[in-house]
């Protein structure tokens, strides 16, 4: 017998070999983190999906899978159904982020014994995640820019991700009713549930009609097209700090994670878990004990200061933290990179409305600190810019402060600093 | 409004940002405006989102760049107003971006794969490049628009062909640009088109000077901002020149 062959066409087959896919992967993690080469996780995944290409497939089986997707919020809310989930009972999850297929099987081998997972999925990996696991919820929390060059247009992703919801008829789509992009994506799923995530989210890239491109005025709650696209009724809603539940209870959402999307984050994650069983009243006193999402909101000590660190890949993630940073008044330091993970191009940061920082302290460091520099200056914000972040916190006057890094700028940050 | 908008105050409009603003091309006219208030002389941004009307009495017209749909949508709407080109024609000055410059062009191809008809105002016409553009552009511009190099980021999948009315905004240094004989950009009379994001003008300030100087008619006073220039610098080194 071929030893390529074996399996492809029977279950048995198919067993052993993703059993042997992941024994092999486990030894490759475990080499990993003996040699100092990080958190092992990626690299055991790496080598189990070299080995079996649908050993994604033969971990998911017999689990309850939620897939979590969007452009923001997604690492936080995963941690937010995963932890309301553990109601349930024991939950995989790709906690720290690693959010394409490799971190998935990392995520499921590390808890063969979990019912139930949770996957962050990167919105360009939906299909594959989907197609494997056969996920019983998938919730889809917004959509906007995202490092264009890398990733494609937001209607090319909003499209992709309808094809996902077409293909997966088992799976109950969870979606965000306020953005356009969103409810294109999720319209045509068999059971839909719709949540209204209420405000704070930056919509500018939803303005232009994902079905037939005339502009959407998304400033009025019940948006709608004049092709006939429009916001759903919702199921769930935010409203000021509570959720209204499906069943018309009204809660106190009382988050330790600030700023208003958060809120959403929490409706949507109620709203998930509630299709697998687990009523809010269950759900939210777990998801109020989410207080640091992989190092983000968390205190850190950099250069002999207390910073409180704050992640924003994209235009609507600086919206968010700028009106957090915005609110404590404190001296403010912004880190941007510009690798490929990050996005080369970052004309983006004409498109966030920088002026609110006026009157602020600012520094701003990073491989890019000028183009960010220049920003400011024409958004007349005072700024002093030095590319090390430890020298530029320096410069700030004493004090505690916040930083919003972007992505690359961020783990670097949370290498340097002290927890 | 910005500074004092008197009667010499500059009209800027910023056409359809909703559709022709995935870029941060905008920031193009926050670089005008404040450049312009730093000289003492205001300004007014007049912005034109889908649906509302273009005026024609404006000095400068800002496009940027955006997806294709609202690309289609967006010329839709420019042509059946008329005036945008109405304003071109009588002198106004326009800078187009990308998406921008190729709706202005006889026509473009779009993701459809089909023709469709632009306004005319540059002598240019798009089709699909095989491999999409991006990344840092360098050029040398025409000398009407100074000496000093022009740096950008260009993200773009259209080759663009220039007429006998157009001519090219300058050299290809670094990267691709138009796609066609190491041109960037076309020039025809005031109609400036260009695939320097950046945004453009926050990059090349001698550029953003040109444009208002063709609106004022006077050159303006030298204006030294050290962030720019340690930009430049370190963009063009990025691009491999210099
Ligand atoms: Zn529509």
């Amino acid at each position: 017998m071929v030893v390529g062959l074996v399996g492809s066409r029977d279950p048995g087959g198919k067993r052993r070999r993703t059993l042997a896919a992941t024994k092999l992967g486990k030894g490759a993690a475990w080499l990993s983190r003996t040699a100092g080469l990080g958190e092992g996780g990626i690299i055991g995944g790496r080598v189990a999906m070299a080995l079996d290409r649908d050993v994604l497939s033969g971990l998911a089986s017999g689990r309850t899978v939620v897939l979590v997707t969007g452009t923001n919020g997604k690492t936080t809310t995963t941690s937010m159904v995963t932890r309301a989930l553990s109601a349930a009972g024991p939950v995989a999850s790709n906690s720290t982020g690693a959010n394409m297929p490799d971190g998935h099987v990392a995520a499921l081998m590390a808890r063969p014994e979990a019912r139930y997972a949770v996957l962050e999925v990167d919105e360009m990996h939906l299909d594959i995640a989907a197609e494997q696991t056969k996920p019983a919820v998938i919730l889809l929390l917004n959509l906007s820019r995202d490092q264009i060059d890398r990733v494609g247009e937001v209607r090319t992703v909003a499209a992709r991700l309808r094809q996902v919801v077409v293909d997966s008829p088992q799976a109950v789509v969870v979606a965000n009713a306020d953005d356009p992009m969103v409810v294109f994506a999720a319209e045509p799923a068999q059971r839909v549930v719709w949540v209204s995530v209420g405000g704070g989210r930056w919509t500018g890239d939803a303005t232009s009609c994902p079905k037939c491109g005339e502009r959407i005025d998304v400033s009025v709650e019940r948006w709608a097209c004049a092709c006939g696209l429009r916001r759903p009724e919702p199921a769930w809603a935010v409203r000021d700090q509570t959720v209204i539940t499906d069943s018309g209870r009204e809660l106190a959402l009382q988050l330790n994670l600030p700023g208003q999307v958060n809120y959403g984050n929490a409706a949507l994650a109620m709203a998930a878990v509630a299709q697998l069983g687990v009523v809010p009243e269950a759900a939210l006193p777990r998801i109020r004990e989410v207080s640091e999402v992989a190092g983000r909101y968390g205190d850190l000590v950099i250069g002999g200061r207390k910073v409180r660190l704050l992640l924003a890949k994209n235009p609507a993630g600086w919206h968010e933290m700028l009106q957090l940073v915005r609110a404590s008044g404190r001296p403010v330091m912004l880190v941007v990179n510009a690798r490929e993970a990050d996005g080369f191009d970052l004309s983006w940061l004409w498109d966030v409305p920088f002026e609110q920082l006026a009157g602020l302290q600012v520094v701003v460091a990073g491989e890019r600190a000028a183009d960010m520099a220049v920003r400011l200056r024409y958004a007349r914000v005072d700024v002093t810019m030095n590319p090390d972040p430890v020298e530029a916190v320096r410069m700030t006057p004493p004090g505690d402060l916040d930083v919003i890094a972007n992505y690359t700028a961020f783990r670097m940050l949370r290498v340097k600093g002290e927890a | 409004m910005n500074g004092n908008p008197g009667p010499s105050a500059v009209r800027i409009a910023l056409v359809l940002p909703d559709m022709l603003g995935t870029y941060g091309d905008r920031g193009n006219v926050a670089v005008l405006a404040e450049r312009l208030r730093l000289r003492g002389i205001g300004s007014e941004v007049v912005e034109i989102n889908a649906g509302e009307f273009v005026p024609a009495d404006c000095d400068l017209y800002m496009l940027g760049g955006g997806e294709d749909v609202a690309q289609l949508v967006a010329v839709r709407h420019l042509r059946q107003q008329g005036t945008l080109v109405q304003a071109a024609r009588r002198g106004a000055v326009v800078l187009a971006v990308c998406a921008g410059m190729q709706i202005l062009g006889t026509s473009f191809v779009g993701s459809d794969g089909v023709a469709h008809g632009g306004l005319g105002l540059l002598d240019v016409n798009t089709r699909p490049m095989p491999k999409r553009a991006i990344g840092e552009l360098v050029v040398r511009p025409d000398p009407a628009f100074g000496d000093e190099l022009l740096t950008g980021f260009e993200n773009h999948g259209g080759c663009t062909y220039l007429g006998q009315d157009a001519r090219p905004l300058g050299a290809v240094l670094a990267g691709v640009g138009n796609g066609v004989n190491g041109v960037e950009g076309a020039v025809q009379g005031r109609v400036i088109g260009t695939y320097l994001h950046g945004p453009c003008l926050a990059r090349n300030p001698a550029f953003a000077d040109r444009l208002l100087a063709m609106v004022t008619g006077t050159e303006l006073a030298p204006l030294s901002i050290p962030e720019v220039d340690a930009l430049r610098t370190e963009r063009l080194r990025a691009a491999g020149v210099r």
